[in-house]
């Protein structure tokens, strides 16, 4: 699977800053450029970037975190994911701003160190081998030292070293599954003869964590840029997606967000009608000015979800205005196997960033 | 359903439409002194429960009293008190608010909470271990990252406690297959969170009444 080693190589140029009422000389300390591993976490780079900042940091006690323009990022996103979702046009290098003081307890779960991002990530990995196998025994029954070697793999970036450890957790038998899938779309592929499909097809379970925000165009104020300024305008929705394969026909990633979000599609005919694809360059360039935020008076996201559910109950099926998996925006109608084998993340998560426009209510 | 080929598990549809009306109504019916259990449009909400300084409460959270209940059964209607709603302030009293959100990862429901002070600030884990039963405390103690976890609300998109769901399947279809009315008459899954809270309830010190459980088949 080339995807995935392009996904591992995969890394965000980042421009660090020191936030400027942690500074203590002068001048201020440089920015410190680091390039991050999308697969990565913003923590792991802490022993990158605080050398950087040592000489200006005021004497006390580390709680290091990140903030995008005001935005605390959540640590336990993977970094590339953070980048697609709060980035609407690509910044490269990625500004962040620093911050090894003063934590933000009520908004981000706590950070102890790098085992709070190591059992982050096997907790992750337990939650998709239940999704997957229907129970956590190939994560629970692992030993301890082979699950540091994945854990190192993932930290160091070596896909190798990854494969070989993540070998012993047999999640990978379902791999297998969609791979017979993906060759179902091609039915000239020279291997489709030898599978016999007609008796073998069955469900499949895929761990997907979505991100979701929602723009309606509905709002006039353009002046502001509309960057997500809380966490609580977006919609995060971690359900599995289960499909059935059916012979002779492709489960799409649209046939897939379609199961995975049932209250924003139900079932009209306005995405069929719609090429299979994404809005050409120039929409989804648009995109990110049309709207400056979604739904300004939802205080959470369960408000938001409950607004957005009535929205579409209305006025029908909400619009896809951009798909974002691993920093790529795939055409719609991409068979849903290829997507998961290639761009899911290492604790078998496929992270999707999404931007729904929400269909028109007619109040009168 | 037969209950010998269930898996333990519940859909979404199940926990909003049966499941939790029926707990919420059974709560109602037999809790008339604690605040109710709300649906929240997808989780149920119990919010700010006091519970007293650990002083007052050794005897709620001792392991036997669970067995002692079950022998005393006339007279646990006086223990209400140890959980008392917030509506009178105690000193060094905690608060905890309770969600019960349904997971579609592992299909079943999992219990989020928080706890803080009566002047706002919230609970650490090793305060809230505290005021666990001892027989959770030590599981805790035994299983840091797996037991109890820190993990972000799907509602509240904020850090809450959570009891980590991963064996609930389980234990929950050895619960209804012991239960021998539902063995004879099948899988009631209606009954599911009365079952699932009168286990996951002990583990943070919120009994359900043993007059809930019996009353399964009551209705």
């Amino acid at each position: 699977m080339k995807g995935q080693s392009y996904v591992w190589e995969g890394a965000i140029p980042l421009q660090i800053h020191l936030h400027e009422s942690e500074v203590t000389t002068m001048p201020a300390p440089a920015p410190a450029l680091v390039l991050a591993p999308r697969i990565g976490y913003l923590p792991l780079l802490l022993p990158l970037v605080k050398p950087h900042f040592a000489s200006a940091l005021p004497p006390g006690v580390d709680t290091p975190w990140f903030d995008y323009k005001g935005l605390p990022l959540k640590w336990y996103v993977p970094t590339g994911v953070l980048f697609d979702l709060l980035c609407h046009e690509p910044e490269r290098p990625w500004n962040l701003t620093v911050h090894f003081r003063g934590y933000p307890n009520n908004l981000l779960m706590p950070y102890e160190g790098e085992d709070s991002v190591k059992w982050n990530f096997i907790n992750s990995l337990k939650e998709a081998d239940y999704i997957i196998n229907g129970n956590c025994k190939n994560v629970m029954h692992m030993s301890q030292s082979d699950q540091l070697e994945l854990w190192r793999s993932v930290m160091n970036g070596s896909l190798e070293a990854y494969l070989r450890a993540s070998s012993k957790l047999r999640l990978g038998t379902v791999e297998d599954e969609y791979t017979l899938d993906l060759d179902l779309c091609k039915p000239k592929s020279p291997k489709t003869s030898e599978v016999d499909v007609a008796g073998q097809v069955k469900a499949g379970k895929v761990p997907v964590r979505l991100y979701i925000w929602t723009v309606s165009t509905d709002f006039e104020d353009l002046e502001d840029v509309p960057n997500i300024d809380s966490w609580d305008k977006i919609s995060y929705v971690n359900r599995p997606v289960e499909f059935l394969k059916e012979e002779g026909r492709c489960f799409t990633l649209l046939d897939a967000l379609k199961t995975l979000l049932p209250e924003f599609f139900n079932g009209n005919s306005m995405l069929n009608e719609e090429p299979c694809g994404l809005e050409d360059e120039e929409d989804k360039q648009n995109a990110p000015e049309e709207d400056s935020i979604s739904l300004r008076k939802a205080k959470e996201g369960k408000e938001t979800s409950c607004q957005i559910a009535e929205s579409c109950r209305k006025g029908g099926d909400a619009e896809i205005k951009l798909v974002r998996i691993q920093g790529i925006e795939p055409k719609l109608e991409i068979p849903f196997s290829w997507i998961v084998n290639n761009l899911k993340n290492p604790e078998h998560f496929l992270h999707i960033c999404l931007y729904l426009k929400l269909p028109i209510v007619n109040t009168a | 359903m037969d209950l010998f080929s269930w898996d333990g598990t519940l859909s979404y549809k199940e926990f909003a439409v049966a499941a939790a009306p029926t707990f919420v109504h059974k709560w109602e019916r037999l809790n008339s002194s604690s605040p109710s259990w709300i649906w929240m449009e997808g989780y149920l909400s119990l919010d700010n429960f006091c519970l007293l300084p650990s002083s007052h409460q050794e005897s709620l959270f001792d392991a036997n009293l669970i067995q002692k209940e079950v022998n005393e059964e006339e007279t646990i209607d006086d223990d209400d008190a140890t959980l008392v709603h917030s509506n009178k302030s105690y000193d060094g009293a905690h608060y905890y608010d309770f969600h019960i959100v349904y997971s579609a990862s592992y299909r079943v429901p999992a219990l989020y909470f928080r706890g803080y002070c009566c002047d706002g600030r919230p609970l650490m884990l090793n305060e809230i271990e505290k005021d666990l039963p001892s027989c959770s405390a030590k599981v805790l103690l035994e299983s840091k990252w797996s037991f109890i976890t820190l993990e972000e609300h799907p509602y509240m998109n904020r850090p809450w406690y959570k009891l980590h769901p991963c064996g609930t399947s389980e234990w929950m279809k050895l619960l209804f297959l012991s239960d021998a009315v539902m063995a004879k008459n099948g899988l009631a899954i209606d009954q599911y969170l009365v079952s699932w809270f009168s286990v996951v309830g002990q583990v943070v010190g919120l009994r359900t009444p043993i007059k809930m459980v019996k009353s399964i088949h009551d209705n």
